[in-house]
């Protein structure tokens, strides 16, 4: 057994597991925390993106045991105060999911896609190229796409402003 | 995926001696390649040995007139290098390539050589590039280290620990993705030395791993054209088929992504 301790969302948490547990059981199960999807058992869906340590990564390749001792921001840890983040607020403005089910793999890419190229930089084919791991089957793209953008841009008049 | 022990090894020296005491033990690094196929239950390991926290495993340096890169480096950290821009811009390009993001952010180098599927990209700019492998026990070239299929020369407590890529002056990869996976179909990388001298590797179509292409090297040394191998077609005896493409027509796709690579770095 492992015991793995880390901060999830804030707030530090720890737990007791079986060494071959995923990390989005430990999120899901252990923590109670459903925001994060499981769509597929072969790695290729991004349904379960966190972010572990400020990088995006699939919680169903990763153990528990592997994120002992990181910080960990799931779908649950974006909100801040009862104010979404642009970006969750972007996916609603721009009607960026049909289902639901790819929405919180989607939007902890586009977050971490946004931070990485800087906000205000992105044009649709980084963001499409972007998004090569993460898999809808309802809504095209298309609007996904348009909400990545459109956060993109309002986040970058947000930091002008804070200036 | 069955039950497995999971242990963080410190030091390079502290990972052989993990491997040495399991029954059935495998390095864990990045994970990308090694976890799905746990979960698909198609291997076991007794115990997993973390070699990502290695210090010395880690991270990117000029050595000479060569870029050392460390196992546990990932593929995102490669793809962001400056250095590895500057030097060897057909490197960062392709290890940009590899997947997806989150899948940059975890896989390693050193996973990806020592697994050799047949249509990782990796392979291609060893081989390309003549990089040398560097593990706990010996120093190999490329062409010495990828033997098949799956297959390297390591043996199975041998610990991969880094990558020694010797600049190019012109390199560039092209790859045609399957448009799943993101994996090469055919992928093909092109490196021509201060000498003149190319060298013409490609990974995705071979049956046996990467594989060079002599007559696209002769045709670019005389002439670094896209034109130059546009007349040159690989035989497709010794290539894939598979339901995403047949052996003849990976055989085709090896020309185009030659000429596009060839474009790439003129
Ligand atoms: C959705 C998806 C898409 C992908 N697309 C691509 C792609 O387009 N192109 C591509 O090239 N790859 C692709 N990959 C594979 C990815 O690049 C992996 O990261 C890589 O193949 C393995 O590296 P790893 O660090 O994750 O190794 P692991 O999975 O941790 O290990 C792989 C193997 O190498 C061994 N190993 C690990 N480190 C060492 C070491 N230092 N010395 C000796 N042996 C070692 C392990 O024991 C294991 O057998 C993809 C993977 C996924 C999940
Ligand atoms: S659940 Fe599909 S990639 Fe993780
Ligand atoms: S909204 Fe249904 S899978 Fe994307």
């Amino acid at each position: 057994m492992a015991h793995v301790s880390m901060v999830l969302n804030g707030k530090r948490v720890s737990g007791t597991v079986e060494d071959r547990t995923l990390l989005v059981a430990f999120i899901r199960e252990n923590q109670g925390l459903t925001g994060t999807h499981v769509g597929c058992d072969t790695s290729q869906c991004g349904a379960c993106v966190i972010h572990v340590d400020g990088k995006a990564v699939k919680a169903c390749t990763m153990l528990a045991a592997q994120a002992d001792g990181t910080e960990v921001v799931t779908l649950e840890g974006l909100a801040k105060g009862g104010t979404l983040h642009p970006v969750q607020a972007a996916f609603r403005e721009h009607h960026g999911l049909q289902c639901g089910f790819c929405t919180p793999g989607m939007i902890m890419a586009a977050v971490d896609m946004i931070e990485r190229h800087g906000a205000g930089n992105l044009d649709e084919a980084t963001i499409r190229h972007e998004l090569e791991g993460n898999i809808c089957r309802c809504t095209g793209y298309q609007n996904i796409v348009k909400a990545i953008k459109a956060a993109s841009d309002e986040m970058a008049g947000l930091q002008q402003a804070a200036e | 995926m069955y039950e497995t022990n999971y242990h963080r090894a410190g030091s390079v020296a502290d990972a052989a001696a993990l491997l040495a005491k399991a029954d059935d033990g495998k390095l864990l690094s990045g994970g990308q390649t090694l976890l799905p196929t746990m979960k698909q239950r198609l291997a076991a390991p007794s115990d997993l040995v973390d070699v990502t926290k290695i210090a010395e495993l880690k991270g990117i340096c000029e050595d000479g007139n060569a870029i050392s890169i460390g196992a546990a480096t990932t593929h995102a950290e490669v793809a962001a290098s400056d250095l590895v821009k500057q030097k060897i811009p057909g490197l960062a390009k392709l290890a940009g390539g590899i997947g997806d993001p989150a899948v940059r952010h975890m896989g390693t180098i050193g996973g990806s050589i020592a697994n050799n599927d047949p249509a990782a990209d990796y392979p291609s700019a060893l081989v390309a590039l003549n990089a040398t492998v560097t593990t706990n026990k010996r120093t190999l070239s490329a062409e010495d280290f990828f033997t098949g299929m799956f297959e390297t020369a390591l043996d199975d407590d041998e610990i991969v620990t880094s990558v020694s890529f010797p600049a190019a002056a012109k390199s560039a990869y092209a790859k045609y993705p399957n448009p799943a996976s993101r994996y090469a179909m055919a992928g093909v990388f092109v490196a021509q030395q201060a000498d003149g001298s190319v060298r013409v590797a490609v990974t995705g179509a071979g049956q046996d791993g990467v594989f060079r292409v002599p007559e696209m090297e002769s045709a670019l040394a005389s002439n670094f054209a896209p034109d130059a191998v546009a007349g040159i077609s690989v035989s497709a005896d010794n290539l894939l088929s598979d339901i995403h493409g047949s052996s003849a027509y990976r055989a085709n796709l090896v020309t185009v992504m030659a000429k596009r690579a060839v474009e790439a770095a003129s």
